[in-house]
Order: structure tokens, then C-alpha cells, then sequence
């Protein structure tokens, strides 16, 4: 098994299961690094073990799907051809200094990865066309455990990222009182840890996301006080020949709207809430119905009691490994081609990371880079052309509903008015709208990088993952992805090559979540390093000490 | 009255005791630290550095660092990642959580 070439897929969700056990299959051997304690991704999110379940499949739908997922993975873990990392938090990925520069790149595309062909320099490897390709030609550096604080390396021949996405929410006035939260999260507590965060939930913002979040919520015994969509779902009949693709689809929207009905859950289309109430904690929000326009309706606004409030207004794709490779975007996804490949030699990308379109796509993109990451590891072409083109026909289609779903579930046009200056827009630096705004129209700021060094709207904690479309919006400065160096905050002592090799199928890498967080715990304290939140609190009391000098 | 726990049918092991700024409560054996608040009934666990605002779980998937937290006296633990632990000692968070 170890003399086959090594696939790294990261990201355990549907896209990256898809692939690995599709690469898997093909001849190569896997390794799926995840950060979860067990295989899922958000959306197969599953109850943790201790937790003993015996109806997971409750808080789920497409349980089949997870059913063949998961005994496929099983079967692949018992034979050696998959290796399952949880609890593994990848960093950053790192390509040897193999690579052709960027001109380089561009000419010869992105060729195929064939094992064995190691070049001698970078310029040859370039000229030659043959991209990537010699073995351990990428170092994925991951964080183990829960507490992230010990670091190791994994060498791959080449890298799958199923890095999947993270919600989207934009501001309005009360978005940052407790009981306020981000519909994804709503859902991923109660699927993860059997949890409500209250009584009485409203369930508001676009997209499909909302149906599973308010039916699950539901379902596990909140009142569901309304769902607010902010779109008009018939506007869907109006996408161009994206439903007819997909009709099933469709029956999908149709059982959530019948497990509403049994729910007896309010729908409000055309509505959105323009402020949450509270002191220290929710306890109401004021919705109002929208015109055509996307603004607020005079005289359309009422309040609702609760104690929570689910929002979001779509996914963006996680696309910061991506970045540190140099993968080039189309918008804020990564670019791929036909096979699932990145613009960079050895790297392909599948599911959310690549554009936000949902499982049953991820699943699709997954199985296409798995497929073509196998073929073309192991020296091969990818597979039969008539496979290959319905493959593709079968992700167009859904790629195409995708866009439908998205153009009639963007946020209403008049969001960014709705904003007050008083509003908190960057949640980490408690930046104000007006502070954002004054950086246009005062300081004459013209981009978001401007803004942000004006501001310090996205220098915080989360790096500006939470705000940055709302800093986009309220300005009119063009989103742009940030390219972080790296994924996640990372403890100094790794940073500095303090981590363990991993040593493929040594015995001593540890393959459950459970036995990973041991680890880490076993070393958890007197390591004498902060994490990248720590250090930015760090040079922000630094700047306070400074002014209090002064 | 449907629960999560009814609906997917568990069967956790035994709970445990944590404390939360002084006070006991009983923790489920796997779930995360803000899991286990929540199932407390608490919503806030932190106060902002600035304006001094209560905060808790915002993303749920730890991308938004909103839940912070301090447990065991370390403080900027992200709770929606953090699996809690029997004897566990989480104390609410003001600002940095490094002013004493």
C-alpha cells in the first residue's frame, strides 16, 4: 500500500468522502484529514459518539446517502486504502519549491500529475509541462485535537481541498446580542450536541438553508415562531431551465413545505426582520414585509417574541488553503476545470470551496476530482469519455440549478440602508457602520483593504471571515477574497517546526478523534505559545498601553 | 415536549458535574463546552473587550470566534469546538481575558 502514490482529501464532508473513497476505489492511497471528530462535514454533522444515538437519522435527510458514505468509508478504513485523521485542524498546505513560477504555471496549464517523474529543477518542471508530480511534493500542516496546540506534517503527493463553506450574515440593527446566531449554527449545535438555544425561534434571512434549519428546529421540540425568506420562491419558476433540470428538487421543496405545515410554522416570503430586541439577551424582533424593490414596505413592520433568532443569508466557500497554495478564484470560489483541477499542479478542489451549490453537487464534484485525481496520480486518463461527459452533465445540471436557486436568493437589495451607523459590523473590533462608512466618504478610502487598515473592520479574531461582505456592502468597494496566510490561528511553537512527521501508515498516527484529542490534552499546557487570537489581542493591548501613556 | 435528546434517541453516558463561574451544572459526556451551557440554559459567556457587550455562540462552527470563553483558567477557548470535561472549570470572559 505504500508504494502507491498518496492522495491527501481535506475536508471529510460529502464533497470530500465523495473523492476519497472514489480515489480509493481507483488505485491510490487516501488519507482524510478532518477536523471533526468523525466524518460528516457540517452536513452530515453527526451527534457526538458518547452522546449514544440510536436515531441519528432524525436530525438528518438523504440518511441513505450518509448510509452509503459511511459503509463504503468503513470498508475502505478496514482494508488500509483510506486513512481517516480526525480531529486533525489543517493550517496551511506548503508546496516544495518544485513548482514553475507563476508565468509558468499559466503556459502549461494545469498538466497532469504523474507519479514517479521527479524533476530535476523548477524551470524544467515548468518547461516540461509535467506539474506537480514527485512524491511528498506537499506538506499539509494540521493542529491535533481540540486544543490545537501540537502541530504534524503529512506528505502528499497531491492535495483534494473539500474545504467546504461557512455561512454568510449580514448586519442589522441587534445582529450581535446573545440569542442572535447564525442559522447554520443553530443547526449544527442541535445535530452535534443535542442542544436548543432556546424556546421560541425565528428562523429568517435567503436561501435554502432556512427549510432544513426551521423543520430540524422544529422538529426537536423549539417553537418555530415564523421562518422569514427575504425571497420570493416563485421567482424560482422564473430561472431559466434550472428547475426543469431538477425536478426533483422541487419534490425536495415540497416535503419541507408540508413538514412546515405539520410544524404549523409561519412562512413569511417577502419579509425580512430589521432589528432584533434585547438587553442582555434576545427577546423580539421587529419583521417587516419587503417591496419589489427589496426595501422595507411603510407601515409592514411588526414585532414577534422569542428567544432566538437563526440567520443567514447564504455560504461562502472556505477558500483559505486554497489561497496559500496560490489556486486562483473565480469570484470567492476556487477555480476548477473539467476534472475538478486547480489552476496549480497537484491540487484539485470539490464541493462548497469551488461555489456554493449544495450536497447533492458536492457529492458530483466530489466523486469527478476523486476520479481524476486517482487516474492522474497512478498515470492514467481519468476515465471512459462517455462517463466522463455524463458526469458532467449530471454536475452542470445541478450547478446550473445552483445559480438559479442563488440569483433569487440574494439579499434584498435594501439591506445595507437598513444598517444604522450605531450598528456593530465587524463583530471581533465592535466597528460601527458609520465608522465603515466614514472611511469612504471622509477618509476617502476605495477598496476593502483601506478600509480595513482605517477601520480595523476584519483585523480581529476572525480575520474578517464574519464581515467582510457587510464591509462590501455598506462601502460599494468590491469584495475581493483575503488571502490569510494562514486557515486558522496557530500556536507559535508550531510555527517554529515544532510538529511531528507523520509517517503514513505508522502505527503511531492516530486515526480516532478520541485517541487525537488524548494526545493533545497529554501536552496540553506549559507549551509557553499563544494562538494567533491571542497575539492580535496582544498588540491590541499593546496600542491601548500606548494611548494610556499618551 | 420533544427534546433532541428524544428525538435522535440517546442514550449518553453518565453526566457530569462542570462548574460555570461558581455554579454547578451537569455537563452531557461529549458535547461541546457551549453545548453544555446552552443545555443550562446559558446564552452569554462573554463580554466584549470595547464596549463591554455579552456575546455566545454567533457561527456555531468556529469560524467567528464570538464564543470565547475561559476554562480551566485558559482563557480564548472557543467553545463551539471545545469538548467539555468532567471537573471542568469555565469562568465567563471579559475582554481579552487576560485581565485577571
Amino acid at each position: 500500500m505504500a508504494d502507491r502514490p498518496h492522495l491527501v482529501v481535506i475536508g471529510a464532508g460529502p464533497a470530500g468522502l465523495a473523492a476519497a473513497l472514489t480515489a480509493a476505489r481507483h488505485g491510490v492511497r487516501v488519507t482524510l484529514v478532518d477536523a471533526a471528530a468523525q466524518a460528516g462535514g457540517q452536513f452530515y454533522r453527526m451527534p457526538a459518539a458518547p452522546l449514544g444515538t440510536r436515531r441519528p437519522r432524525a436530525l438528518h435527510h438523504k440518511w441513505r446517502s450518509w448510509e452509503r458514505l459511511s459503509g463504503d468509508l468503513d470498508r475502505h478504513l478496514a482494508t488500509g486504502r483510506v486513512r481517516h485523521l480526525a480531529d486533525h485542524h489543517v493550517w496551511c498546505v506548503e508546496r516544495e519549491a518544485t513548482e514553475p513560477g507563476p508565468a509558468e504555471r499559466k503556459a502549461t496549464g494545469p498538466g497532469p500529475v504523474v507519479r514517479g517523474e521527479r524533476p530535476r529543477s523548477p524551470s524544467r518542471a515548468g518547461r516540461s509541462g509535467v506539474a506537480g508530480g514527485p512524491v511528498g511534493a506537499f506538506t499539509v500542516h494540521a493542529l491535533l485535537g481540540p486544543r490545537q496546540e501540537r502541530g504534524v506534517a503529512i506528505r502528499a503527493d497531491a492535495v483534494l481541498l473539500a474545504t467546504g463553506g461557512y455561512e454568510k450574515v449580514l448586519p442589522f440593527p441587534g445582529w450581535t446580542l446573545p440569542g442572535v446566531l447564525s442559522a447554520g449554527g443553530a443547526q449544527a449545535m442541535l445535530k452535534g450536541g443535542l442542544v436548543l438555544p432556546g424556546r421560541r425561534v425565528v428562523v429568517a434571512g435567503t436561501g435554502p438553508l432556512l427549510l432544513p434549519v426551521a423543520t430540524g428546529l422544529a422538529a426537536a421540540g423549539a417553537r418555530v415562531v415564523a421562518l422569514v425568506e427575504s425571497a420570493d420562491p416563485r421567482a424560482l419558476a422564473r430561472a431559466p431551465g434550472a428547475l426543469a433540470a431538477r425536478p426533483d428538487k422541487l419534490a425536495e421543496g415540497a416535503r419541507y413545505a408540508a413538514r412546515l405545515l405539520r410544524h404549523r410554522v409561519p412562512f413569511l416570503v417577502r419579509h425580512t426582520v430589521v432589528e432584533a430586541h434585547g438587553g442582555d439577551r434576545l427577546d423580539g424582533v421587529t419583521v417587516a414585509a419587503l417591496g419589489p424593490d427589496g426595501r422595507v414596505v411603510p407601515g409592514g413592520a411588526r414585532r414577534l417574541d422569542c428567544d432566538t433568532l437563526a440567520v443567514g443569508h447564504g455560504l461562502l466557500p472556505h477558500t483559505d488553503l486554497a489561497g496559500t497554495l496560490g489556486c486562483g478564484l473565480d469570484g470567492v470560489a476556487v477555480r476548477v476545470d473539467d476534472e475538478q483541477r486547480t489552476d496549480v499542479p497537484g491540487v484539485w478542489a470539490a464541493g462548497e470551496a469551488t461555489g456554493v451549490g449544495g450536497a447533492d453537487l458536492a457529492l458530483a464534484e466530489g466523486r469527478i476530482a476523486g476520479r481524476s485525481a486517482a487516474a492522474r496520480l497512478t498515470g492514467r486518463a481519468p476515465e471512459p469519455r462517455s462517463r466522463a461527459a455524463a458526469a458532467c452533465r449530471a454536475r452542470a445540471a445541478l450547478r446550473a440549478f445552483a445559480a438559479g436557486l442563488d440569483s433569487v436568493c440574494a439579499p434584498p437589495a435594501g439591506w445595507a440602508e437598513r444598517v444604522t451607523d450605531e450598528t456593530v459590523v465587524c463583530r471581533c473590533e465592535e466597528v460601527t457602520a458609520g465608522t465603515v462608512r466614514a472611511a469612504v466618504t471622509d477618509l476617502g478610502a476605495g477598496d476593502l483593504r483601506t478600509v480595513k487598515l482605517l477601520t480595523r473592520a476584519g483585523m480581529g479574531w476572525c480575520q474578517g471571515r464574519m464581515c467582510e461582505p457587510a464591509v462590501a456592502g455598506l462601502t460599494g468597494c468590491p469584495a475581493t477574497t483575503v488571502r490569510r496566510p494562514f486557515a486558522r490561528p496557530v500556536p507559535l511553537g508550531v510555527l517554529a517546526g515544532r510538529e511531528e512527521r507523520d509517517n503514513g501508515e505508522d502505527s503511531a498516527v492516530r486515526t480516532d478523534g478520541r485517541a487525537a484529542s488524548a494526545t493533545a490534552a497529554d501536552t496540553g499546557t506549559g507549551t509557553g505559545t499563544g494562538t494567533e487570537a491571542d497575539r492580535c489581542e496582544s498588540s491590541k493591548d499593546r496600542r491601548q498601553a500606548d494611548t494610556d501613556r499618551q | 415536549m420533544n427534546s433532541p435528546l428524544r428525538l435522535a434517541d440517546a442514550h449518553p453516558g453518565p453526566s457530569f458535574a462542570v462548574t460555570f463561574d461558581g455554579r454547578e451544572i451537569r455537563a452531557l459526556p461529549g458535547q461541546t463546552v457551549a453545548a453544555a451551557l446552552w443545555a443550562a440554559g446559558v446564552t452569554s459567556w462573554r463580554t466584549t473587550r470595547d464596549q463591554g457587550r455579552p456575546r455566545g455562540v454567533f457561527c456555531g462552527i468556529g469560524v467567528c470566534f464570538d464564543c470565547l470563553v475561559t476554562v480551566n483558567d485558559r482563557p480564548n477557548q472557543r467553545a463551539c469546538l471545545l469538548p467539555v470535561e468532567p471537573g471542568d472549570t469555565i469562568r465567563s470572559q471579559a475582554g481579552t481575558g487576560h485581565d485577571g
